[in-house]
């Protein structure tokens, strides 16, 4: 299935990521590729076969509502390009 | 009566509904043990799976599914037993994993319904058409640096209820009187502590307008809108706004935008035109959410009695007002003091004090019913006094000003000021002798016709004897001494 550019550009903006011109055009043949793969899943008739979920576990685990986890703001910010105190920091969003 | 906004060509009706985002009361989050307290020190409630760190996976919280289920319940919604979760994608920067954990496609809880009560007294039925459970976002914060915004992810991953109603509301008073019904449903419940100001209930309002009688027109989104008179607000300002467009010969943009309660004014946010490109898909690292019959069974029975039902129990149950009933049942605290009350005593006398004096003098000292000086078996204990003709009700009012301000029972009260009703009909003979003596000019007006100086007459006989006169012995008196 092609891809037309518009579609791809919308999809690398959704994503954020900054494609030039020839970098957009590479993309978007790798993409439409990947989707004709995929699209030969659309072969198998699957009209009324529910979905399968998983092939171990039937039901989701639950968890119980304890207090495990906290208390290592260092950890969580081990990897923060740019930090103040215990905030991670971004250019500024507001509008 | 449909209320209406009059434009150039004639009136628009309007079409609201609305999205509110609940903070289900847990210990832990949604999917991680981090702590969902409010105000901790930054990023110090992160656990790795809030963080988006690689490989991290999600279990979810058992209570924070028994909390929806619980909301299900006392919105008289369809509870599905299966259910399932979507990541819903966007790039901000208080998601750190790029996206929300929502469910889109299957809801844990369906179709309800809320009955809301009108000013007038009317009451209407508003549709629910979905519950679905969601991580809420970190926090941004704008004014500490000018050219960063700073992050503290500790309100990340913490679980919301969305609930979504039908766009059913047709004025700026109905959507106020859903939100406050629903908050009351929520309190009860203890599923959210439904505090607008601190962000655990927020909504997006839908509007629309449209002239009588035809199908829905586009409408916009305003999102997070904080508090319900800010809700009350902006409907007709966004209206008005539409309205304008209308007539116009425009056309208006299904779009999301923002109030400004200062200008009084929506306006676009460009940033999100984006945003309803979600790309949502089933959550890989999460099967299908599946719950028993019995387990909801067994919820259900433990549900709290809900603001109707205890409504109307008081009502039948005490022999009390509609209205009345509605003003006891607001807050379940103030629900259970009205019964410590009443429980063996008259239950309208119990209303009306608490309803009057007790109410307004919480009020002035700006103090919630958990902390009132006077409990329900010290207000009680006054009551019984008044029921066995200890003090009457006007030195009942003097009694529970006194009560509020040094924390005395109504009895230690009575004695030490000496309150005691005067039932010795000598005594108020007596009172009631020197007073009709001593104003012969008006006995005589009232023999020749001025009925009204009758309270005048009761009026002086109570000041003799310093309020404390029973108040149906004086009548008879007087009535015997001026009629016969």
């Amino acid at each position: 299935m092609a891809l037309d550019p518009a579609t791809a550009r919308r999809v690398a903006k959704l994503a954020r990521i900054g494609l030039n011109d020839q970098e957009l055009e590479t993309v978007r043949v790798q993409m439409g590729s990947i989707l004709d793969w995929i699209g030969m899943l659309d072969e198998v008739d699957v009209e009324n076969v529910p979905p399968m979920t998983g092939t171990e576990h039937v039901t989701l685990r639950q968890r119980e509502d304890v207090v495990t986890d906290g208390g290592r703001a260092e950890d969580i910010l081990s990897n923060a390009p740019d930090r103040a105190g215990a905030f991670f920091t971004v250019p500024k969003v507001v509008e | 009566m449909t209320w209406t906004i009059e434009g150039s060509t004639g009136a628009w009706e309007i079409v609201v509904g609305l999205e509110v985002h609940a903070q289900v009361i847990s210990k832990a989050k949604l999917f991680s043990g981090a702590s969902t307290l409010f105000g901790g020190e930054p990023n110090s409630q992160v656990s790795l799976v809030d963080a988006g760190f690689p490989g991290m996976l999600p279990v979810i919280n058992h209570e924070c599914v028994a909390q929806a289920v619980r909301t299900g319940l006392g919105l008289k919604a369809q509870i599905n037993l299966m259910s399932r979760f979507d990541r819903k994608n966007y790039f901000y920067a208080d998601l750190p994993t790029g996206y929300q954990i929502s469910q889109f496609v299957h809801p844990i809880v369906g179709e309800g319904k809320i009955e809301i009560e009108l000013a007038d007294g009317t009451t209407r039925e508003i549709g629910i058409t979905r519950l679905h459970l969601e991580q809420d976002a970190g926090k941004l914060m704008h004014d500490q640096d000018p050219t960063r915004s700073f992050v503290d992810l500790n309100r990340a991953g913490v679980a919301l209820m969305e609930i979504v109603s039908e766009p059913d509301i047709r004025s700026p008073e109905e959507a106020g009187a859903y939100l406050r019904k629903l908050r009351q449903i929520l309190r009860y419940l203890g599923t959210c502590d439904g505090n607008m100001e601190e962000g655990s209930m927020r909504a997006d309002v839908n509007v629309s307008v449209r002239k009588t009688g035809e199908a829905f027109r586009t409408r916009c989104e305003i999102k997070n809108v904080n508090s319900i008179r800010f809700v009350t607000q902006v409907i007709p300002i966004e209206a008005m706004r539409q309205i304008e467009i209308w007539e116009s010969g425009g056309e208006v943009d299904q779009e999301t935008r923002l109030f400004d309660p200062g200008k009084g004014e929506t306006r676009s946010l460009r940033s999100k035109e984006d945003a309803h490109d979600y790309r949502y898909f089933p959550d890989p690292d999460l099967l299908p959410l599946v719950i028993e019959r019995s387990w909801v069974d067994e919820l259900a029975a433990a549900l709290p009695e809900l603001p109707d039902e205890k409504r109307a129990r008081f009502q039948t149950e005490y022999g009390i007002t509609a209205y009345d009933a509605g003003v006891l049942v607001a807050e379940q605290a103030t629900a259970d003091f009205y019964e410590a009350v009443a429980k063996g005593r008259d239950g309208r006398s119990a209303a009306a004090w608490m309803t009057g004096d007790f109410f307004a003098a919480l009020n002035r000292m700006s103090r919630g019913i958990e902390e009132s000086p006077v409990s329900a078996d010290a207000l009680g204990g006054m009551l019984d006094m008044i029921a066995d003709g200890t003090i009457n009700g006007k030195i009942a009012k003097e009694v529970l000003e006194t009560m509020f301000e040094t924390g005395e029972s109504a009895s230690d009260v009575v004695e030490r000021k000496g309150l005691r009703q005067v039932t010795d009909t000598g005594a108020i003979e007596t009172a009631a002798d020197e007073i009709i003596a001593k104003h012969a000019d008006k006995v005589a007006e009232y023999k020749s016709g001025k009925d009204k100086l009758f309270g005048f007459f009761v009026g002086q006989v109570m000041k003799a004897t310093a309020g404390k006169a029973n108040p149906a012995m004086v009548n008879e008196i007087l009535k015997a001494r001026l009629d016969g």
